[in-house]
């Protein structure tokens, strides 16, 4: 997709999703789809260093989690707006995930992978014995109230998290096409060749877990918000990771649309079932959903795509 | 003559308690073809690999351009001027030829049109022009090789290491490498060559250097290196006693 129609379409996509509370009176659907945008976001936010640099992040809800908390600590202590908290929860992210890359990226492949699953657990563990917070139990976040023209709370974080989406994807489109998303890439093949061309190897992972650690927490933030009450078991469930993992390989990895088709379908999905079936259900479909793409479809929806184009390419060239 | 492009003193490196280089000391002056032989684990790569920074010496200095790099980062190395292929090769999948030559120019200045002029250049220089905009997925073992001398190319090094940059390719396409990297050096690039194949080393290098368990055995002219009964004894052994 050319840069203008791209950008002509998120405007448009942005613009009207904020002005359909006054058209769209059930709140169910704000709820549902503030799920499903937030999982755009962190599919995107996972991608940049798992799809694009080759990173795959077991932890992203330590990220996620982090958001969540640095929200309700910031409604707690100075019952601060939405934009500060999600500002204050991307740049946490945004040092988080330097810190985390600084001790983690020296290590290769799946090593880098275990770590990450050990940062959920630390972080976790932190918040169990932070009494400000409401330890393992959690604690209520009343929000200040939403300003009146969204309509209601749950109206004012759908479309909080929409601009937050389309950020996201603006952001993950120009790194993609950019030097950035080039070098990534190039890491991604191999990082002894990257560097003997000249890629600051261990910098670019850091700029990658930054922007990476920086997006999901964002997507956390207005979660205090959303819910009113935070936990750590959900702030730093396991859901978070496993969907961040799942969503971006069923879509496919290799551009910013990937995340996007796999967020947007799985998440439907799962709300839908949550609604018709049952919640635990949730799990097992994307389980399900996953194994048979690694297996079937190891490019995601976008390798299919790519290998239909393909083959009517070449049924069209044979006379 | 001019002084040394890449001096190399006393370098050493251990992996554990196998000492798999060194101490060595190599020079190589502008514009040179130096010629790198010896037998499977005799320290050729991990030599080069010292020289280009993937390896860090654990003794010894190499100075390149009048300048102590032995501790300076790979990444900074190849923006100096010391560019390399690998023995097997590295394309970046998931990018097109030319997006592969974009990688190393980002890093050396902006996109404008002369730039991708050069790469334009670089890989009609290389015989790759017409595979520009395919996938690296898709090119050959012979194309392959030629993405990776483009890739090196395409920043102007000063120092070129070829590790084993015609393996597995066919007589005529050896000698299309040959006659490639000829070319470069005809534009004063220095390039150290690794190579198995003994007549290809032989007719490209000015000046060849014999490793063995991670010491020069001999050193000079490919005539003299080829007939010293040491390389003789380690490296054609079986010749010899033919």
């Amino acid at each position: 997709m050319r840069t203008l129609p791209f950008l002509v379409i998120a405007a448009l996509i942005l613009v009207g999703g904020l002005f359909l509370p006054q058209f769209v009176g059930n709140p169910y659907y704000f709820f549902a789809g503030y799920v499903v945008l937030q999982y755009v976001v962190i599919a995107t936010g996972w991608n940049i260093l798992g799809g694009y640099a080759g990173y795959i992040n077991f932890g992203t809800s330590a990220f996620f989690g982090a958001g969540v908390y640095v929200a309700a600590f910031l409604i707690k202590a100075f019952g601060a707006p939405l934009p500060v908290q999600i500002l204050a929860a991307g740049v946490v992210g945004m040092l988080l995930g330097v810190a985390t890359g600084y001790l983690t990226l020296r290590i290769q492949g799946v090593y880098f992978s275990i770590a990450t699953v050990a940062l959920v657990v630390v972080l976790e563990t932190l918040i169990h014995n932070i009494d400000y917070l409401g330890g393992a139990s959690g604690m209520q976040t009343i929000a200040p109230p939403a300003p009146a023209w969204f309509g209601g709370q749950t109206q004012y974080v759908f479309c909080a998290m929409l601009v937050l989406a389309v950020v996201a994807v603006v952001a993950a489109r120009f790194i993609e096409r950019s030097w950035i998303g080039r070098s990534l890439r190039a890491i991604k093949a191999s990082e002894p060749a990257a560097e003997a061309c000249g890629v600051p190897t261990l910098s670019m992972k850091l700029v990658a877990c930054a922007i990476s650690g920086a997006i999901i927490a964002i997507a956390g933030a207005p979660y205090a918000y959303y819910a009113s009450h935070v936990d750590p078991l959900s702030a730093f469930s396991l859901t978070i990771g496993l969907n961040a993992l799942a969503m971006p390989l069923i879509g496919g990895t290799r551009s910013w649309i990937g995340p996007v088709i796999g967020a947007l379908l799985l998440a439907s999905v799962q709300q839908i079932a949550t609604v018709t079936i049952s919640s635990e259900f949730n799990i097992l479909a994307v389980g399900i959903v996953l194994i048979a793409f690694v297996v079937l479809a190891p490019e995601g929806i976008l390798g299919l795509i790519a290998d239909l184009k393909e083959k009517l390419r070449r049924r069209g060239a044979r006379p | 003559m001019s002084e040394p492009i890449v001096v190399i003193r006393g370098v050493e490196k251990w992996f554990g308690g196998l000492r798999a280089l060194g101490p060595v000391d190599v020079d190589l002056k502008p514009g040179e073809r130096l010629g790198l032989i010896g037998p499977n684990g005799s320290g050729k790569t991990t030599l080069i690999n010292c020289l280009s920074g993937l390896f860090v010496p654990d003794k010894g200095t190499i100075v390149y351009d009048g300048r102590d790099i032995t501790r300076e980062p790979a990444f900074r190395r190849a923006r100096m001027g010391i560019a390399r292929s690998f023995q097997i090769p590295r394309p970046f999948t998931g990018m097109t030829v030319l997006e592969n030559l974009l990688v190393p120019m980002d890093y050396l200045g902006s996109h404008e049109r002369s730039e991708l002029e050069r790469a334009d250049e670089v890989l009609a220089s290389v015989g790759l022009a017409a595979r520009r905009d395919a996938p690296a997925e898709s090119l050959s073992q012979l194309e392959l090789r030629k993405l990776e001398l483009a890739r090196a190319l395409v920043t102007e090094p000063k120092v070129l290491v070829a590790d084993e940059a015609m393996a597995g390719l066919s007589e005529n396409e050896i000698d299309d490498v040959l006659a490639l990297l000829m070319r470069l050096n005809d534009t004063g690039v220095a390039i150290i060559m690794i190579e198995h194949i003994m007549h290809a080393v032989m007719r490209f290098s000015q000046r060849m250097i014999c490793l063995e368990t991670g010491r020069i055995i001999a050193m000079g002219t490919p005539q003299d290196v080829a007939q010293d009964r040491q390389v003789q004894k380690v490296y054609f052994g079986e010749r010899a006693g033919a």
